[in-house]
């Protein structure tokens, strides 16, 4: 009886112990979702819809339009700062300067640092602030929008809302956003934890290894 | 033999002084530093990095044991009431600003200690006199 419990025990630890091995790592998706029902020849079937990343226009640091289908294809790493922020932010850049010198012109890897200071933070601005951190090409872009739009767009990056304060600074937390190619959010990191941007840089290429789902919205 | 004693005895004595004395200064420099340590972490870190390493071209570094020599007596006045303007830095040019910092004299000087005695520099204890006097004539 008692040899037989053990045996049984060691059959079910074995069992999962192998099933975990099985497993792949995978990132969870971050959101709302909800399941609709939909007809394919002719039958039908239940699918899930996860939250996506609103639309948006914005442009860059070389004075180009950019919007969400400037980075279809692309598993992108968003961030929201602004040049003259005495606190976090230069502490984020060096971080993320990290994630850029892994992954900087490769293909299907964008940054994105959207400013929550546009009044200040024009096109010019950007370009000598993307120039004196080092960045060149079209893999790291600095985005001016409309600042109302981008205090709303933060909101289905899932980041606590950019606020302002008695001095007028902004307040915001340092949050670095995984996006995949289905704009659909899979990671939040800590931008000024060196341990949490290495996390990220792993779960970057974890993601690449992710089969691509066809829905793309 | 008497007065061979009494030299002998007088030449400890002078030498525990000096040892006393010494490490009464290495107290100070010690409690400065650590101090500072922590200011550092607290005010400077975010811009100046954990090795003072700076931000490619945004925010210096603090490894310019040079400037930091040159200008060891106008340094309180840059941490306490920020720098603007262009500067060179180990040869490269930096022209950002340094916002003021909050910091209560004593902070100025136990900061200035850690910086200016880590990252390969070596200035020695600067105390709060100096600060202060540095402090009275900042621009
Ligand atoms: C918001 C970012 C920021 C913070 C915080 C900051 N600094 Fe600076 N610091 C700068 C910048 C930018 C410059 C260069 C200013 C210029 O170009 O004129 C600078 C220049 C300096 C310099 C002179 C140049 C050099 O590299 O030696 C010293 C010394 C210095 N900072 C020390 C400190 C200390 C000590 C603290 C903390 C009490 C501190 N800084 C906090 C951004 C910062």
């Amino acid at each position: 009886m008692n040899k037989l419990t053990i045996g049984l025990m060691a059959i079910i630890l074995w069992s999962a112990c192998k099933f975990n091995a099985g497993d792949k790592k995978t990132l969870p998706i971050y959101g709302n979702r909800h399941p609709i029902t939909k007809t394919v020849d002719g039958k039908t079937i239940t699918d899930t819809i996860y939250q996506t990343i609103s639309k948006f226009k914005t442009v860059n640091q070389y004075g180009d339009s950019i919007n969400n289908k400037s980075l279809d294809g692309d598993i992108y790493i968003a961030d929201f700062f602004f040049t003259t922020c005495p606190s976090i932010c230069p502490v984020m850049h060096r971080n993320m300067l990290n994630v850029y010198n892994v992954f900087k012109g490769k293909g299907d890897i964008k940054i994105i640092s959207y400013s929550i200071d546009p009044k200040h933070d024009s096109v010019p601005v950007l370009k000598k602030y993307a120039d004196k951190l080092g960045i060149s090409g079209n893999t790291w872009w600095f985005l001016q929008g409309k600042k109302d739009e981008i205090y709303k767009l933060s909101e289905s990056y899932l980041v606590q809302k950019p606020q302002e304060d008695a001095k007028q600074q902004f307040i915001h937390d340092g949050s670095f956003l995984l996006v995949d190619k289905q704009k659909r959010v899979r990671g939040a990191y800590d931008g000024t934890d060196t341990k949490q941007v290495d996390q990220l840089i792993a779960d970057i290429k974890t993601l690449q290894n992710e089969p691509d789902q066809s829905i793309a919205q | 033999m008497k007065l061979k004693a009494i030299g002998s005895i007088s030449v400890l004595i002078l030498i525990l002084f000096v040892l006393s004395c010494q490490s009464e200064e290495n107290l100070e420099f010690e409690r400065y530093y650590s101090n500072g340590a922590v200011v550092y972490q607290a005010h400077c870190q975010n811009c100046h990095g954990a090795n003072g390493e700076g931000l490619s071209a945004l925010i210096p570094p603090l490894t310019d044991s040079v400037f930091l020599k040159n200008n060891k007596n106008a340094l309180a006045c840059y941490v306490k009431f920020g720098l603007k303007g262009q500067i060179s830095i180990k040869g490269k040019t930096f022209d950002d600003a340094m916002p003021a910092n909050d910091l209560s004299p004593m902070e100025v000087a136990q900061v200035l200690t850690f910086a200016g005695n880590s990252f390969g520099n070596k200035l020695n204890t600067i105390d709060i006199q100096q600060v202060e006097a540095g402090l009275g004539k900042c621009k």
